[in-house]
């Protein structure tokens, strides 16, 4: 999981860098605000766990043992921003001065390990265990599924940046420069060993520690569970509802969404997203051959392609609804209808797995 | 970092070595090892590894040597560049050349062959160096062998994306662990002040490297304690719960440490702002001007010996 350098482009490890730095300077914010005095001692220290936990081989059921990265213990025990500070630092220094990752893929390992990792974990582990008390058996599986989920969704965030690496960055001859493998191979190839043993590693620690912290000191899992009281019984409060606490991130949704025709300005056909009648077209395959490490593709439409195609037909099909004459507009509504449709997956989720939550507020208001 | 506690059944090199072919890349003797041998030895043998490379380092930094002089600014700065340097080129001569500085820097600065080939060379020719083997049959291009009996053919774009993908990692790697090896923990943290790195970062992540070495000890101390009151070997189960338990018990250890630290800290004074003791008062010398200035020339023309076609990259 740690990438070492030479695998990455330059392009690549300076745009990993770009989208890390905003997450680091408002953690930095963030834990200096709620830490005061507190920030140097604590980070520190809190660093210093990151790194020696992440030293530790936990035996694995067949006999071998994996080291957990702790994406989910650290946020769970520490908060999410705390968390993506801890595991920062901490993978620094294995950069530094263990070798552990390489410097320039520094901002990468980061965005796989530190910040998209633990914030996959914490959603997960909020949404699964809900309003649970914090003794619940519930937030052990929570706990499990979180570090499952978050160590698999790190990993194949590495495989497509080594899986973009040949397609972008190669030589006049098509030699690869970079990490040589592309996305067919790089994505089974990390999530075969991230689904089994170091998902696996990531599952029994993070609910092995939440079910030990849950019998030695449950006021440890409050960090991450700021709605319901640690009490040990683990009553249940109300969670702060309406639309305050979420405006900001509403109103960049709708920036995004009002953005959304920017899609319309790249040229050519998405690798990947080939469909019939891209076959049929004579200039196609001319595109696709250099985009594919000169793997020419096939002369006609596939067969299984072919057959499959008409299997299922988008109601929006290329996000442009029937009746809407205008592209950009057609392209806004389908980013309303496509984002509408998430949001109303999410809180119908959200609905089942917590359901109960109005008859415990209500029983303990 | 001084001297540290060990124990008493030490585990042997070649161990580490062996397991290394599993583990990922780094400059400990065995990485991050995985497998079937006795888990409490094994954890501790890289517990202690960490140490071991933490005192090795610092002895080396303190020793003589050309890299050693060097102002740890121009040091750092020069050899970070060189680095990002092996990451950019676009030349397998380019990056053949800056193997052999790399090289040629560590000599100069008191580092056997041995010494690297241990530390940085064969592990990454081990991790990478496998990782790109396939390479040279999947990557699609000229034929250049066909393997007999099997239906595979050697490429020359695969061996050339292989041969940059572990020519690029032993480069970087080389330079990065010769930063590491002739500078001093506190320095490098300073040297990364001097270059723009905030105050309060630094502060980090000096106290950071010394709490990690306390809370190694401590967890060596833990598996020492359980190792010396077990008889026959644990169950997985029970192995399992004893690495769940003693991650739970450092972080309470850890917590506890953060609040002494920090009245420690308000005991003697600090209300939040960070100052750090003995900034560098030496002055550069012209010979650092000079170490720079070449450090940046080499970068310079690695980076350029592409748009060279008359010397440029031939094979």
């Amino acid at each position: 999981m740690h990438i070492p350098d030479g695998y990455l482009s330059p392009l690549t490890c300076a745009a990993a860098y770009v989208v890390a730095a905003p997450f680091w300077f408002v953690a930095l914010r963030k834990v200096k605000g709620q830490l005061q005095t507190r920030l140097v001692p604590t980070v520190a220290v809190v660093s210093a766990f990151s790194f020696v936990i992440m030293m530790f081989n936990l035996p694995l059921p067949g006999g071998t043992t994996g080291h957990a990265v702790g994406l989910a213990v650290a946020p769970i025990l520490l908060g999410p921003w705390a968390a993506m500070l801890a595991i920062s630092i901490a993978l620094f220094i294995q950069a530094l001065f263990f070798g552990d990752g390489g410097i320039t893929t520094f901002g990468a390992n980061c965005l796989n390990m530190a910040i998209v990792g633990p914030w996959v974990a914490y959603w997960l582990y909020r949404l699964i265990s809900g309003e649970t008390p914090l003794a619940s058996k519930r937030r052990v599986f929570a706990a499990a599924a979180a570090g499952y989920i978050a160590i698999s969704v790190a990993a194949l965030l590495a495989a497509v940046q080594f899986g973009i690496q040949p397609i972008f960055f190669h030589d006049a001859a098509g030699a690869p420069l970079y990490a040589p493998y592309a996305l067919a191979i790089t994505i089974p190839a990390m999530m075969i060993g991230h689904l089994s043993f170091a998902g696996l590693a990531e599952a029994v620690i993070s609910g092995g520690v939440v079910a030990y912290v849950q019998k030695v000191d449950p006021r440890l899992l409050s960090l991450s569970t700021p709605q319901v009281a640690a009490t040990g019984g683990g009553e249940a409060a109300t969670l702060p509802v309406g639309w305050r606490p979420t405006r900001a991130l509403w109103a960049g949704l709708a920036a995004l969404l009002i953005a959304s025709p920017l899609g319309l300005l790249a040229a050519g056909i998405a690798w990947g997203e080939w469909g019939v009648d891209d076959f049929k077209d004579a200039a196609v395959p001319a595109q696709i051959a250099p985009a594919s490490g000169n793997v020419v593709p096939p002369e006609s439409v596939p067969q299984g392609m072919e057959r499959l195609s008409s299997f299922w037909t988008a109601p929006m099909p290329d996000y442009e609804p029937a009746f809407m004459h205008n592209e950009y507009f057609g392209y806004i509504l389908s980013a309303m209808v496509g984002t509408g449709l998430v949001v109303l997956a999410v809180l119908l989720l959200s609905a089942v797995l917590g359901g109960g939550r109005a008859q415990r507020a209500a029983a303990n208001p | 970092m001084g001297a540290v506690g060990r124990s008493a059944r030490q585990p042997t090199r070649d161990d580490g070595r062996l397991l290394k072919t599993v583990g990922e890349q780094s400059y400990l003797r065995g990485g991050h090892r995985h497998g079937r041998r006795d888990f409490l030895e094994r954890l501790l043998r890289g517990l202690l590894d960490a140490m071991d490379h933490t005192a090795d380092a610092e002895q080396l930094a303190a020793g003589p040597g050309v890299l050693q002089r060097l102002d740890p600014r121009i040091k750092t700065l020069g050899l970070l560049t060189l680095v990002v340097t092996a990451v950019f080129v676009k030349s397998l001569v380019a990056l053949g050349g800056l193997f052999a500085f790399a090289t040629a820097l560590a000599l100069a600065s008191r580092m056997t062959l041995r010494r690297l080939a241990g530390q940085v060379w064969t592990g990454v020719l081990l991790f990478t160096g496998v990782l790109a083997v396939p390479a040279i049959f999947l990557v699609p291009g000229d034929a250049l062998v066909a393997v007999p009996l099997l239906d595979w053919t050697i490429t020359r774009q695969g061996l050339r994306g292989a041969a940059f993908l572990v020519g690029r990692a032993e480069t970087a790697a080389t330079f990065a662990l010769l930063v590491i090896l002739t500078t001093p923990w506190p320095q490098v943290l300073k040297a990364l002040r001097s270059l723009g790195v905030p105050l309060v970062l630094v502060a980090i992540l000096g106290m950071t490297h010394r709490y990690i070495f306390v809370l190694l000890e401590n967890s060596v101390q833990l598996f020492e304690a359980k190792r010396s009151r077990v008889m026959g070997p644990l169950s997985g189960p029970e192995r399992r719960r004893m690495a769940i338990a003693s991650v739970v018990v450092l972080l309470e250890k850890s917590l506890h440490l953060a609040t002494e630290i920090h009245l420690a800290m308000i005991a003697r004074g600090y209300r939040g702002e960070v100052h750090l003791l003995d900034e560098f008062r030496t002055r550069t010398r012209t010979w650092d001007w000079i170490a720079l200035a070449s450090f940046l020339a080499v970068a310079a023309i690695a980076i350029g010996w592409q748009w060279l076609p008359s010397i440029g990259d031939r094979i």
